[in-house]
Order: structure tokens, then sequence, then C-alpha cells
């Protein structure tokens, strides 16, 4: 087996590794239990490596298309197929790698801090096997070019996430919030399987690009579309479909709300890659496009006043996350609806775009350390409600300043990532639609003042005599909070490497449709 | 130069703020240097006063949580009794929830 081979066989790698860390971790829970820790970090670590690796590859030599169970050079379409692809296939662009790279920097920080969250719990073998296998179906889901394969990767991850929410039960409403979101997920999902047999009965195929490549306008298409809109828009937590959303994320371990923000966005990918890269220009995209608006002004107004009268440290956050996805779906809806129109596009709809995909990774990594250091607070007060908090930055120094810099980034306030996120979001739509924009800056000072109330409740005011026994986490939960940290300072220091490495790529390849395309049917 | 961000109507650089923000920290130093020296900690220059009455534990006059922005909650009073009783916690009503903004959806896109 030489370097090469295994360079080529990377996409593959990147889903059978976390799934056999997945499979095997039980086994080594039962004969290795002092290894087993070890085990789910290095998988983890095996596995963003390989995320990261692919990364540089689509950076420097563009879009990989990999076949599975294909000789190497063989093309994506046999000879004898028709002229067309019948393999599953990987089709890793900007756009995906992006995602990936986001997922591997959330789930290694998720890791290393569940390992010692979940220190006092029983059978932790079973529940990092669950973390790995939600870990392979955000890669699946973001990898695969295959609509049946991206169906099977969404229910691994619908139905992990919701096997993690319940794991540790919290006197029942863990497993109530668990059930809530398994429900709604997989109604979302069946609607996807629906509009996907829709488009299977229609033109004989499951691959996106040969789909995309036929698609006319035709009422079964648009139904297609409508359900998978919802259905993703179910996944990614958006408002009207956002409901057992803050149901699940306040009640699931810390560390597994962290990697369920990433799997929610695996969600927003989906749509995205659906709208863009699948229906493309087929349709008139202004329609869509306000369509994404609203629900983008919906999702960041209704999250952000849900979350202003919360008592729930984790539920106020909860409709945080909800509230942010609004203005992702704003910058790229913006892009969407003058999507025909080159000369917009190129004025404002570019950076509009960028901002809202600029605005995904961002979340990803802030929203990730919130959660990590509510979760600090909760592991050492047991106390969920913020009425009954006060005073702990005394005694968790370390957990107030990792939770000072997600407040800071969340609230658009410079120099941490969120604030350059938010400005091409506001610069762009202002120039789209000003009320818009004003709505955005409403929400995002909403934001500021609401965190303020957290961070005020929590960790200010004199020492309480409850916590008096109080102190800081262990230094492995440190850790992964500060690896999110240092992304999010890092990602706001040079927002202009963060754009023109990460993000301009992902905006292309959901701007041309054409390449996406050509990749796949032009060969392999 | 590095971290200048181009957004097509302007430009952002972080570092250019950190040094602006370092500037005007130096210069309320300065500002504060100038003043006269004549505070002294833990004396009753120090303590509140509260119209003659003593100074509660600190822990009790803690503002907690519940205390914030009731002023606005109250405000938006009409707005929140609709928008909370929607998230009632009824799986039944989340899935009719979903059924609603489908159709929604589908009516938009086939007459737009």
């Amino acid at each position: 087996m030489n370097v090469d081979f295994l360079t080529a066989s990377l996409p593959a790698l990147l889903i059978t590794v976390p799934l056999f860390g997945a499979f095997l971790t039980p086994v080594c829970g039962r004969f290795l239990p002092n290894a087993r820790d070890a085990w789910v970090i290095l998988t983890s670590i095996v596995s963003s490596a390989i995320a990261v690796l692919l990364a540089v590859q689509v950076y420097a030599k563009g879009t990989i298309v990999y076949v599975f169970g294909a000789a190497p050079g063989l093309g994506t379409i046999p000879a004898d197929s028709g002229g067309m692809p019948i393999r599953i296939l990987f089709h890793i662009d900007g756009f995906g790698v992006f995602m990936l790279i986001s997922a591997a920097i959330v789930s290694f920080a998720g890791i290393l801090y569940l390992t010692v969250s979940q220190s006092r719990r029983s059978s932790r073998s079973e529940f990092y096997a669950l973390y790995l296998l939600l870990v392979a179906g955000i890669f699946g889901m973001v990898s695969t070019d295959d609509l049946f394969n991206f169906f099977v990767f969404l229910e691994i991850n619908s139905l992990a996430a919701s096997a993690l929410t319940a794991y540790h039960r919290n006197g029942g409403l863990a497993i109530e919030g668990a059930l809530k979101y398994l429900i709604i997920n997989t109604v979302g999902g069946l609607m996807i399987l629906f509009a996907i047999g829709l488009l299977y009965a229609k033109y004989n195929s499951l691959n996106m690009a040969v789909i995309a490549s036929q698609l006319s306008l035709t009422t079964l298409n648009l139904l297609a579309l409508i359900l998978l809109i919802a259905g993703l828009a179910t996944k990614a937590g958006v408002v009207p479909f956002h409901f057992a959303t803050p149901d699940a994320y306040s009640v699931a371990p810390s560390g597994v709300t962290t990697l369920m923000i990433v799997a929610s966005q695996a969600g927003l990918y989906g749509l995205f890659r659906i709208i863009f890269s699948v229906y493309g220009s087929m349709f008139t995209p202004a329609a869509v496009g306000w369509i994404v608006i609203i629900l983008g002004v919906l999702s960041m107004f209704i999250g952000v006043t849900m979350a202003i009268p919360q008592k729930d440290i984790k539920r106020l956050l909860s409709y945080h996350a909800v509230s942010q996805t609004g203005y992702m779906l704003l910058g790229v809806g913006t892009a969407l609806a003058i999507f025909d129109d080159t000369t917009l596009i190129n004025t404002f709809g570019r950076m509009a775009m960028e901002g809202g995909l600029f605005h995904i990774i961002n979340h990803a990594l802030y929203k990730g350390l919130l959660f990590l250091a509510v979760g600090a607070v909760i592991y050492r007060t047991g106390v969920w409600n913020l009425n009954q908090m006060g005073g702990l930055g005394h005694k968790m120094k370390w957990t107030m300043i990792f939770f000072l810099i997600g407040t800071l980034a969340i609230a658009g306030i410079p120099p941490f990532n969120g604030f350059a996120s938010k400005l091409m979001i506001y610069e762009s739509t202002f120039a789209f639609n000003p009320a818009i924009a004003v709505i955005a800056m409403v929400v995002s000072i909403l934001t500021l003042a609401s965190f303020m109330k957290v961070f005020h409740s929590v960790f200010m005011g004199p020492e309480l005599p409850e916590y008096a026994n109080v102190r800081e986490v262990p230094k492995r939960m440190l850790a992964g909070m500060a690896i999110l940290a240092v992304f999010v300072i890092a990602f706001g220091f040079v927002p202009d490497l963060t754009v023109n490495i990460l993000i301009a790529p992902a905006a292309d390849a959901l701007l041309h449709q054409e390449q996406y395309i050509l990749c796949v049917l032009g060969g392999g | 130069m590095i971290g200048t961000l181009t957004t097509g109507f302007g430009v952002w650089n972080p570092l250019i703020w950190l040094c602006g923000i370092a500037a005007s920290l130096f210069l309320s130093w300065l500002i504060w240097q100038c003043g006269e020296s004549d505070y002294e900690g833990d004396t009753e220059q120090t303590a509140p006063y509260l119209s003659g009455n003593a100074e509660p534990e600190k822990g009790a006059v803690h503002i907690r949580a519940g205390n914030m922005y009731w002023g606005f909650t109250a405000a938006l009073k009409p707005y929140y009794e609709r928008l909370i009783p929607l998230h009632s916690g009824i799986v039944n009503d989340y899935v009719s929830w979903f059924l609603i903004g489908a159709v929604i959806l589908f009516v938009v896109v086939i007459l737009g």
C-alpha cells in the first residue's frame, strides 16, 4: 500500500475511519477500558486530519470526484452504463471541504471535552461510538454526490444525534427532547426521501449532477424542491421548522450540542447544494431567493426574541442558534434573489453569499465555544437556571474568558470572527434592501443584550455562598474550549485570508453550476 | 495589508482597529494620570450611600437574570403572549407547523 493509493483513497477513508472507530470503540471499552478514551481521541484526530488533507488537495488541485468501487482512472461513467454514472460518487469541492474543515475542528474539540465531562457517566463506549457515527454522518452528507446516499447519511446524522441527546437522561427531559428531535427530523427526512423518489422516477438517476444536467421546470420538480427545502430546513432548525431544535439542544450534553450545531449546518449545506448546484438557474431564482430571505429574517428575529426571556441557559443558547442560522440564510438568500443578474452578483451578491457562508463556520466555532463554556458551568454547579447563578467568574476564570470571547463573537463585536461575517452581510443586504439590513443589525443588538444578561448573571457579581466549593474544570475540557477560541480569534484577525482561502472557493462552487456538472459528467 | 477585508463598499482591518483601541486606551491613561490621587480604598470614601441605611450583604444585592430586561418583555407582552404558546412542546403542533410551512412554500413557489 503506497502513499499515492492512500492519498487517492482519502474520500473513502473520510467515512471509513470514523465508522471503523465507532464500531471498535465498544470492543475497546470491553477489553481495554483504560485505552478507550485515547482510542476515540485518536480516531477523531485521524478523521479530522483526513478532512484537512482533503481540503489541502482540493485547494491545490481542484475538485475531487471519487468513484466507489471503480479502478483508478476509469472515470465516473462506465463504458457499458449508457452514459450515466451508476456507482456512488463523492464530489468534494470548495463548499464540501469548507464544511469538512468546520466539522473537523468542532468534532475534535468536542471529543476532547466529552472524554472528561462524561467521565462520571456509565456506558461511555456506546456514547463515543454514537459520537463518531454522527461525525461520519456529517462527513458523508457534505461529500456525497448521490441523493439517496445523502439521505442515508442524513438519517445516520439524525439518529446518532437523537440517541446522543437521550443517552444520559436528565429526569426524562433528555428523552423527551430527543424524541421530538427524532420525530420531526424523521418527518423532514421522509419528505426528502419522497422528493428523491420523484426525481429518480423522472430522471432514472440518483446522481445530483445527472439530475442537474437534465432538470426542467415542471410542477413535479418544483414540488420536489419544496419538499427538499422543508426537510432540510427542519434539519437546519429554520423558522417555522425549528420547534424541536431548542428542545433537543438544551438537554443534550454540551459537547454533543456543539457537534449538533455542525450536524444542523450539514442540513444547510444540503439546502444550498440542492438550490444552487441541482436546480441552479433552472427556476426563477428571485422567488426562491425571497423565500430563503424571509425564512432567514423570521429565524433571526423569532430566535433572538425567544432567547431573551429564557431562564434555562442552554435553551437560551439554543434559540440563539436558530437566530444565527437566519444570518446565513439572509446572506445566501440575497445572492440567490439576484442570481440571474450578473452585474448585481458582481456588485454585492457574491459578497452576500460569502458573508452567509463565512457565518456558517463562524457560528460553528463560537456557538460551539459558548455551549462548551456553559457545559463547564453546569459540570461544576449542576445548575441550568440563570436565576440561580452568579459570581462564578471568581472561581472559573478560564471558562469566563472563553465565554466572553464567544459572547463578543456572536454579538458581532470587533475584532472577533462574527463581526467580519456580519459586516459582509450588513453591507451587501443594505445594497439589496436597507430594511432587511436594519433588521439584521437590530437582531445583533438584541443578541448582545441577551448575552450581556447571561454573562452578568453567570460570572459577574459577588461570590455566592452556594458556589464556595466550585473550581475550574479539568484542563482537557479547557483545551476543547481553547481550540475553538483560537479559531474564533484567528478568523477575526485575518478575515481576508479566511475569505480568500476558505470562503471564496465555497462561493465559487455554488455560483458555477456548470462546473459542478462538468466535474462529474466530464470525467473523474 | 494582512487582515484587510474589502467588502465592496468599504474595508475592515482588525489590526488597525486594535492599534486605534490601544491608542485610545493610552490617551485615557494619560488623562487619568493627570488627575489628583486622593482615592483611598477600603475607607468610607468608597462605601455606597443608601440614604443612611446599612449596606446589604454582597450576595443579597446580586442582580439575577430574572430581574434583567423585564421592561423589554413587558413592553412586548402582546407579542410574547402569542409567540411563546406556539412553542408548546407538543410534537403534534410541531408537525402541524412543518406542514403549514411546506404548504406555504409550495403555494409561493408555484405562484412565483
